[in-house]
């Protein structure tokens, strides 16, 4: 074997270790809660606790709100600034990337001042507004993943070509973004879906800030009052990442293949 | 040419202080043929795109029929286009490409479909319904895109340079499937391409621009042979550009390298001595003289290029050159290099350039 392939393999070793120790040492804990033996106790003590069920439940359908919202606000805009207003690309990549350089916590600080209950717009007053709030500072957090990706999806179509086609075919604004450039970009905004799933269902901050019953803050609990449920916890959501990854994998063997882009 | 069906008026286009298209006029009959001829950047896909109505022009209008368009959007003008990428839907099968103006029109499905298989009989294409068009070959998607343009009736199609990224023997055949489409349906139809070839060969009309100007409107036939300016003159067709000195300009005699020849189209208001450059298609000069009162000229051939069916010949005079294309015949090689040959043309053929307008 040569020497620079020697190298490789320690170097694979060394990060594969690195990142899966902990990962195996994670789920060892996790089948510890019977004395002497492993067993799944902790699995079970978790996801039959009826908080576990409600917290999870709750934040994915924050999730799937979070993800509609992102999918209006972005697909639209990304289209846009691509078929448009090419120049103000570098604006928007910019904006986009606020969320990942400004906390969460500062995010969320804002929204309690702007819209307490005694603001104009009182989101803060009701639960349904928390929940709104919730959904809008998610759609933000998730902001980087969600245009990226998508504008990784435009970048390989002819945007201006097919707009242009399906315009002189008769075909209003509406039909081109939902029958024409939405399914050429589907793969690439199910793979923004699933990066926001994943975000949204482990989010502690605004969730616990804002006072919503979510996944993050459940697991936060959870973490600093038992001793073998968190280690199960991470473990069901690292499987729940991990799943949500493989899924775009798969997704993305089945985008629509263009004359450029041959199967 | 047939009744005014389209008709584009004082049409220009600028942006900011750059014109791309000044006092763009033209008629275009009822089902004919009409193709904008020009380099790069002359303006002519402009123009296209103010037709469709994705560029709105400066000043100008745009008529169909009896009706004004200038203010519409295009997918109010009920135009057919095609254009050079394909630009085929890649999540749709080639049927619901086809179909899609028809849904966009609300057609009912049974109508629609029966439109539909009809257009896929018309480009030859019927068992090819189901295929997505990654699954085609350029010139089969190409196709497809004209039968897409063509299933909504259009009154007018529009064709974006649809040939360019096309390779030369598909591109030959779908040009000539294009012209007996277009005839059979009769379609009002402009045709953009900046190749010379294509356009003499399948247009009605050629409108030949340069630099946002139209130069010169005519049939091929008149395009290639009586050039109104030097630009169309040198950019339609291989011209030889011969300079001399005018020296009869009452005979139209003019000295080429000391010898003389008759130009019979006139030289103009000229005088003995001037400098005068006329010009000469490759396919007029010959080595074979037909008699009559035809122009000699001694020279030595340069260089010899066999193109198949034609050959070509450079032959050097004294400080002119030409370009000359006889006839490939096997029982008649062409002569060598170096060998002295003397240059046959007919007065009528040699082309005054001084007496035509500069570009």
């Amino acid at each position: 074997m040569k020497t620079s392939r020697l190298w490789a393999w320690i170097t694979f070793g060394v990060g594969a270790a690195y990142f899966l120790l902990p990962l195996i040492a994670t789920f060892e804990f996790s089948l510890r809660m019977r004395r002497g033996v492993y067993s799944f106790d902790a699995y079970r003590s978790v996801l039959g606790d009826p908080y576990f069920q409600a917290t999870f439940f709750y934040s994915v359908l924050v999730a799937v709100f979070t993800i509609l919202l992102g999918v209006l606000l972005v697909v639209p805009t990304a289209y846009w600034i691509r078929l448009r207003m090419p120049r103000f690309r570098p604006v928007v990549e910019f904006i986009t990337l606020l969320p990942l350089v400004i906390p969460a916590i500062v995010i969320v600080f804002g929204y309690i001042r702007m819209f307490g209950s005694s603001s104009p717009l009182p989101f803060l007053a009701s639960t349904r507004g928390a929940d709104a709030l919730l959904v809008i500072g998610y759609a933000t957090l998730a902001l980087p993943y969600m245009y990226r990706a998508v504008d990784t999806g435009l970048a390989t179509i002819d945007v201006r070509t097919l707009t242009e086609a399906a315009q002189i075919l008769g075909a209003g604004w509406t039909r081109i973004v939902i029958r024409v450039i939405l399914p050429n970009v589907l793969i690439a905004v199910l793979s923004g879906a699933f990066l926001t799933f994943a975000i949204v269902i482990g989010e502690f901050t605004m969730a616990s800030l804002l006072n919503r019953p979510a996944f993050g803050p459940y697991l936060q609990n959870i973490g600093a009052n038992r001793a073998y449920e968190p280690s199960a916890l991470a473990i069901i959501a690292f499987a729940i990442t991990w799943g949500c990854m493989s899924i775009i994998q798969i997704l993305s063997r089945f985008a629509p293949k263009s004359a450029n882009q041959p199967r | 040419m047939a009744e005014t069906f389209l008709s584009i008026r004082g049409v220009q286009k600028s942006y900011g202080p750059n014109v791309v298209v000044q006092d763009f006029n033209l008629d275009i009959g009822r089902g004919e043929f009409v193709s904008f001829l020009g380099p790069s950047g002359c303006g002519k896909t402009t123009v296209l795109r103010i037709v469709a109505g994705f560029e709105e022009p400066t000043s100008g209008t745009i008529s169909i029929g009896d009706r004004d368009v200038t203010n519409l959007r295009p997918n109010q003008r009920n135009i057919g286009m095609v254009f050079q990428a394909y630009a085929l839907f890649p999540n749709l099968t080639v049927a619901q490409n086809i179909g899609f103006g028809l849904k966009v029109a609300g057609m009912a499905k049974a109508e629609a479909a029966r439109r539909v298989a009809e257009m896929l009989e018309l480009i030859k294409l019927q068992k090819f319904g189901d295929r997505y068009p990654y699954q085609l070959s350029g010139g089969q998607q190409q196709r497809v895109a004209l039968a897409r343009a063509l299933a909504p009736k259009p009154r007018v199609l529009l064709l974006d340079e649809p040939l360019s990224a096309l390779d030369a023997k598909v591109r030959v055949s779908l040009r000539d499937e294009i012209r007996s489409i277009q005839k059979e349906l009769g379609i009002t139809t402009i045709f953009v391409t900046h190749d010379q070839e294509e356009a003499l060969s399948i247009s009605d009309r050629v409108v030949v621009m340069s630099q946002g100007r139209m130069e010169q409107v005519g049939a091929p036939f008149e395009i290639y042979n009586f050039p109104k300016t030097r630009f169309v003159a040198s950019f339609v067709g291989t011209l030889n550009v011969l300079n001399g000195k005018v020296a009869d300009p009452a005979k139209g005699t003019i000295a080429i390298d000391g010898q003389d020849i008759v130009a019979s189209r006139g030289l103009g208001a000229t005088k003995a001595g001037d400098s005068m450059s006329v010009a000469l298609r490759p396919e007029s000069a010959m080595l074979v003289d037909l008699g009559g009162g035809r122009n000699r000229m001694r020279g030595t051939i340069e260089d010899v290029s066999f193109l198949g069916s034609v050959v070509r010949l450079r032959v050097r005079f004294t400080d002119n050159t030409i370009l000359m294309d006889t006839f490939n015949s096997p029982n008649f090689p062409p002569p060598a290099r170096g060998q002295t040959v003397t240059v046959i043309f007919a007065p009528e053929d040699v082309l005054v350039l001084d007496g035509l307008e500069a570009a």
